[in-house]
């Protein structure tokens, strides 16, 4: 296996479709606010930023749904994900062990210099 | 290129000739650092256990790193007082056919003294050391562990994989491959199962998995720090599906405990969980622990893949920074020596920086040396656990 990621001609060149069964397309570069990109043959605006490495919703999610990555479960959907919509701890929660994060917190007690 | 290495006694050979300054407790862990500090940059490393109740696995981590093929010689250093069985370490050391000299604090009468003390023994020493014969060294004689850390979501698509293609080609060479953090492998045990050589190995690696699921379930935590998160990862499952990837694809010959030298080349998983009920905490408790772990069970070298970009480097085995996320690499060049990032923007293939690693391994074994042993890193963290020992389905013989 040579290739990192499957084709997927429906999306955009700077997200990544790791296997065919994804729910979820994997950010390969930074995208800004605002960024208005193709997913899965629809025309998305990005409402915030998203870091490269990042995943966006490829299809709609329902809520309680399963999302997957290469090819495999990586938790649950806890609220309905939309198409392009960022995927991350704040709709998606492990089917093991709690995610922790510091997310949010810089914005609570301030950033750090 | 041509690797050669130190002829150990016990027949295995050694990329580094380094002297260990071992400290027995915490109370003596400031006279080591004194001791060691002035030859920082000269091969000598310091590691220690901080406790002073004894524990059974910390004194045998402490005895295979003392007698781990990269270690010439070894200083310990004993407060006098604490319950680590320092003669018994000091014997196997000494049976190894390693120089070895214990300095007890309290009995060469105090700081100042156990200093001036362990510094002759190692200006001694090294001079010695620095003379040593060399023999030349085959690549199926290296045992290579590897473990992630600062993982992102970049991990598993670029550094991993990229680390499990230099793993396919090392165990394809012959070397003993290690790979760990079953507590990281949750959700991929069935399909490592599957790799298992017979189907009790097969069983015994979805055990040492769901060992892990229990264990972390207790503590409330998984293995995640808030870093994977801000990475990309969103849970352990996802996490788990790219730490898998440093396995590569080559079937699985074992499953082995902190400390069990691989008896042969191949592939292994490295249960790095206790057994038993919840004793001491977390598993563990950074990525330092995994490491030492790595180099207890003989690894001459280990691949460090990170995303969010650790800095860290080994006090005994030279660590190789792989950085998977091309951003991170941007940012912190210095301390990283192979750029996977470049995978993403098709600037590279796996199979071409799965080679690189695998070129860079052979190389530290023909005068190389990595990012983090130039910068002169040797974090080191030993802290308490218990284990039974491997079951007999665990290394069945190819």
């Amino acid at each position: 296996m040579a290739h990192i990621a499957v084709e997927d001609s429906d999306s955009d060149s700077r997200l990544l479709l790791l296997d065919s069964r994804d729910n979820v397309l994997v950010t390969k570069a930074r995208l800004t606010a605002g960024t208005v990109l193709r997913v899965s043959g629809k025309s998305v605006s990005i409402a915030d930023d998203i870091p490269l490495g990042h995943k966006l919703a490829r299809y709609d999610i329902p809520a309680g749904a399963k999302v997957l990555k290469y090819g495999a479960p990586i938790g649950s959907a806890t609220t309905g994900i939309r198409l392009g919509e960022h995927a991350h701890v704040h709709n998606i929660r492990s089917d093991y062990t709690p995610t922790y994060s510091l997310i949010g917190e810089d914005r609570r007690y301030g950033d750090t210099p | 290129m041509t690797m050669r290495g130190y002829l150990r006694s016990d027949g295995r050979k050694g990329i580094r000739n380094t002297i260990v300054v071992g400290y027995l407790v915490e109370c003596a862990h400031h006279v080591a650092r004194d001791v060691a500090m002035p030859f920082r940059d000269q091969d000598v490393h310091v590691i220690g256990f901080p406790g002073c109740y004894p524990n059974e696995y910390a004194e045998t981590m402490m005895e295979r790193l003392c007698t781990h093929p990269n270690v010439g010689a070894v200083l310990l250093v004993s407060l006098g007082c604490e319950s680590f069985n320092k003669y018994k370490l000091a014997h196997l050391v000494r049976q190894s056919g390693r120089p070895v000299h214990t300095i007890v604090i309290q009995a060469a009468g105090g700081t100042r003294k156990s200093i001036a003390e362990g510094q002759a023994f190692i200006t001694e020493q090294r001079a010695m050391l620095d003379q040593a014969e060399t023999v030349p060294m085959a690549p199926g004689e290296l045992v290579i562990g590897t473990v992630c850390g600062g993982s992102d979501g970049t991990s598993g698509i670029t550094g991993n994989p990229a680390a499990g293609r230099a793993f396919d080609m090392l165990v394809e060479a012959g070397a003993a491959c290690i790979f760990e953090e079953t507590g990281e492998l949750i959700g991929c045990e069935h399909i490592m199962a599957d790799r298992a050589i017979t189907p009790e190995l097969g069983g015994e690696l979805e055990a040492s998995v769901a060992k892990a699921a229990r264990y972390y379930a207790t503590l409330g935590y998984g293995s995640f720090a808030a870093g994977n998160a801000e990475g990309g990862l969103s849970t352990i499952e996802e996490k788990s599906m790219g730490a898998y990837a440093k396995s590569g694809a080559s079937p699985i010959s074992g499953l082995i405990k902190p400390g069990d030298i691989p008896p042969r080349g191949g592939l292994y998983l490295l249960d790095v969980v206790p057994d038993g009920e919840v004793r001491f905490g977390f598993p563990n408790i950074n990525d330092n622990a995994e490491i030492a772990e790595l180099i207890a069970c003989g690894s001459h070298v280990v691949l460090f893949v990170t995303g969010r970009g650790s800095v860290v480097g080994s006090a005994i085995s030279p660590v190789v920074k792989i950085c998977a996320n091309p951003e991170t690499y941007r940012r912190m060049e210095d301390d990283m020596d192979v750029n996977a990032g470049r995978i993403l923007d098709g600037g590279a293939t796996l199979d071409e920086v799965g080679s690189e690693i695998r070129d860079l391994v052979l190389g530290l074994a023909a005068g190389g040396r990595t990012k983090s042993e130039e910068l002169g890193h040797q974090e080191f963290i030993l802290t308490y656990k218990s284990f039974t020992p491997i079951g007999p389905s665990c290394l069945p013989s190819a």
